[in-house]
């Protein structure tokens, strides 16, 4: 069992390697691509902590993605702030305030389960979503705000797509070994305790609010560092951001890929973004191919892409029990 | 795919085996490389096919030639959104290296792709969004746009002088709640209250809004009229459920209100109601005549302002380059020769200003029910009834007593006489 894991693990980073040396070389269109698909990454990935590790699943992510990315932009269109060095103070700033919206959301939103958590989180995400529309001398209303000061510049200039390339490769990379780690320490355990069966956490005596108030607490916080990462990788941020569709994408990168593998909703990111962005410069019917691929997931992989192997060892077992029994049967 | 883009798309597959096998093109004749951005997908997909309808239409009928350049045009879907229409301009630019981008709808998305324009040092002309800052307060940082359309408060300056002339004293305005409204809005506001009008009430249904029911039996009682503006799918119901409540006073509108977009959608019930923009079909002109036919020929509807502007723009684009001699000058040296170009355009003359707005007529519409053109149905029309020639964005105002007050918004100008 130890095997496979660290086989997974080796995979995971010899993928990440080969992103890393390939993507660089490519053309500037794919440059572009691969850097918003792995700032969605890190949105689907904070999700996956709620939807694959907890078992709740959220229509509401957006929401702290939205305030990291408008909180960025106001910040340097207004005071100049985190164009410089100070971009680096940026990366707390957005993750405590995703945090802190989703600490206040949370008191809300953890009351309840299934449906009615589902349900919650999409209106607290509209409200978010209202407010950046209907607030217009701060969020620019419908026009958004635009990044005035391009990309910040320390030493290393970012509004070099391959340099902005490699930064977002580099929190991506941070995003995936934190949330790894987060999911395997003992709290990380006690959420797919809760995930498995909440009752039975409660009797053993965990604080099942608090734990699940807590993984809360830092999906947000990643979603917002996410948001910081888009108002930079788009130069634009409007309620479009925000909206609903966007915790839809989050969620269904996260299906797609495979809930509860973080790996997964990495996957899941880079399919839609490949499909959604770069398909549709294609063809006129993409939209046809994303839903598609999300119904044939659903049907056939309900564990997502990352199920695959699963599947295929699963069926090699059952092959080898049928002809075990076959074995067993046949003399008699 | 329509017959129009397939035929092209012939068209420039036959150039690229051309070129492909290293033949020779005609002498002189170079590519034009065209980013072209609309919506195709989602809400404002309709009105992405106007516009892209529009561009094909002057192309076919110039042998795909813009002033002598073979042109290529590459069109991207948008899908309304702003985020997506900056993925695409940029792959528009970075991978198929196109010259200048055209396009976008929502004023969001002129705000998004204008600074894309100045950072990848490409043109790029706004051919629908509107939004009043492109070309005024914010132009300065824009220095490769040039917009062949309009601002949204340019045709709303003569309609509140209009106003005035019918002895209005008092209107109640109601209108899409984002920018575009309070653009179109304060505009009308403006010159209303100028001329002695009195603006007593502001209402902001939220964008896309179907159901007006709570909105209606809040406008106040003693109002002269009604100005409203719509979008999408909003005009047809709000005026239905107008008129269904039993308000008799008149409505009047900002242009996308009435346009030839959603006029088939709309019933009897709009007769009457007056709006204010700088194109419409029923413009009776041997251009316009002959424009509506075509595209009404090929494409089975009545062209919009949206179509219009975008014929229009390839005009425009078509007599700058055969100016530059049939050669991509770059984008700083066309738009300078651009300017300079005054065109005889469907809509009627156009030119710039010298912050890259149209100067072009503005024509206060009445919505009519009769035959046009020789066309044997009984349809609805915007009978144009005045002429306003030659309104720049900045109205009577003057370009710097104008660009002093800060963009309209919701709030300005204040409603002095609101309670």
């Amino acid at each position: 069992m130890m095997g496979t894991q660290s086989f997974k693990i080796a995979a995971v980073i010899v993928s990440l390697l080969v992103l890393l040396i390939i993507v660089p070389y490519c053309n500037s269109f794919v440059v572009l691509l691969a850097t918003r698909a792995m700032v969605f990454a890190i949105l689907a990935m904070s999700l996956d902590i709620l939807l694959g590790f907890t078992g709740l699943a959220s229509l509401g992510q957006a929401a702290y993605f939205g305030v990291g990315a408008y909180l960025t932009a106001i910040l340097a269109n207004n005071y100049g702030f985190g164009l410089k060095w100070d971009f680096w103070l940026m990366i707390p700033i957005g993750l405590a305030v995703g945090g802190a919206l989703a600490a206040f959301f949370g008191l809300f939103a953890i009351r309840a389960t299934g449906t009615y958590f589902l349900m919650i989180t999409l209106a607290l995400g509209q409200c978010v979503w209202g407010l950046a529309y209907r607030w217009n001398s701060m969020t620019g209303g419908d026009n958004g705000l635009t990044m005035k000061g391009g990309r910040p510049q320390f030493g290393i200039d970012l509004s070099n797509d391959i340099n902005f390339f490699y930064l977002t490769f580099g929190f991506f990379a941070a995003t995936l070994l934190a949330l790894y780690v987060l999911t395997r320490s003992p709290f990380g355990k006690s959420l797919l305790g809760i995930r498995e069966r909440e009752l039975r956490m409660r009797i053993l005596g965990y604080n099942v609010w608090l734990h699940k108030y807590v993984a809360f607490i830092i999906a947000g916080a990643f979603g917002g560092l996410s948001g910081v990462l888009w108002a930079h990788a788009n130069g634009i941020v409007t309620p479009e951001t925000v909206v609903l569709t966007t915790s839809v994408d989050a969620l269904l990168m996260t299906v797609l890929g495979g809930a509860g593998t973080l790996v997964g909703g990495a996957i899941g990111s880079a399919i839609v973004f490949g499909l959604r962005e770069y398909v549709s410069t294609l063809v006129p019917w993409w939209q046809y191919v994303l839903g598609g691929v999300y119904v044939l997931t659903i049907l056939y992989l309900p564990t997502g892409l990352m199920g695959i192997p699963g599947r295929i060892s699963q069926w090699r077992n059952s092959q080898k029990k049928r002809e075990t029994t076959k074995m067993a049967s046949a003399p008699s | 795919m329509t017959n129009a883009s397939r035929k092209l798309q012939s068209i420039l597959i036959g150039t690229a085996v051309a070129v492909g096998l290293g033949l020779s093109a005609p002498a002189g004749a170079e590519e034009l490389r065209i980013g072209y951005l609309a919506p195709l997908t989602g809400g404002l997909a309709q009105t992405g096919i106007d516009m892209r309808d529009g561009f094909l239409l002057y192309l076919e009928q110039h042998g795909n030639k813009l002033g002598g350049m073979d042109v290529k045009l590459i069109i991207e879907d948008e899908q309304g959104k702003g985020d997506v229409a900056v993925t695409k301009a940029k792959k528009l630019v970075l991978q198929d290296k196109v010259h200048m981008l055209i396009g976008g709808v929502l004023a969001s998305t002129g705000y998004a792709l204008a600074p894309v324009s100045t950072e990848l040092k490409t043109m790029y002309i706004p051919s629908i969004p509107a939004a009043d800052d492109l070309t005024q307060r914010q132009l300065k940082n824009f220095p490769y746009l040039i917009r062949t359309s309009w601002s949204s408060s340019q045709p709303n300056h003569p309609l509140g002088q209009w106003a005035c002339d019918q002895g209005y004293k008092k209107i109640v305005t109601i209108a899409a709640d984002y920018a575009f409204g309070y653009e179109t809005v304060g505009g009308f506001q403006k010159a209303f209250e100028d001329c002695g009008g009195k603006i007593i009430q502001k209402i902001w249904p939220p964008l896309g809004a179907k159901d007006f029911g709570p909105f209606i039996p809040t406008i106040k009682a003693d109002t002269d009229a009604v100005f409203s503006l719509m979008v999408g799918p909003m005009p047809a119901q709000f005026i239905k459920q107008m008129r269904g409540a039993g308000f008799k006073k008149p409505i009047i509108g900002g242009g996308t209100s009435y346009d030839e977009f959603v006029l088939p959608f709309m019933g009897d019930e709009a007769i009457g109601d007056v709006s204010a923009l700088h194109y419409s079909a029923a413009l009776d002109t041997p251009k316009n005549i002959e424009f509506v036919k075509a595209y009404r020929a090929k494409f089975g509807k009545v062209p919009s302002y949206y179509s219009e502007n975008n014929y229009t723009t390839a005009q425009w684009l078509d007599e700058a380059l055969k100016k530059a001699g049939g050669k991509w000058p770059g984008p700083e040296e066309l738009i300078k020769i651009m300017v300079g170009i005054k065109l005889d355009a469907v809509r009627g003359p156009v030119s710039f200003d010298d912050m890259r707005n149209p100067i072009q007529n503005i024509y206060i519409k009445k919505v009519e029910k009769k035959k046009m053109f020789g066309y044997e149905k009984d349809e609805l029309w915007n009978t144009v009834t005045k002429t306003y020639p030659n309104v720049s964005q900045f109205w009577t105002y003057g370009k710097d007593k104008f660009l002093a007050q800060p963009v309209y918004d919701k709030n300005f100008p204040p409603c002095k006489f609101c309670e």
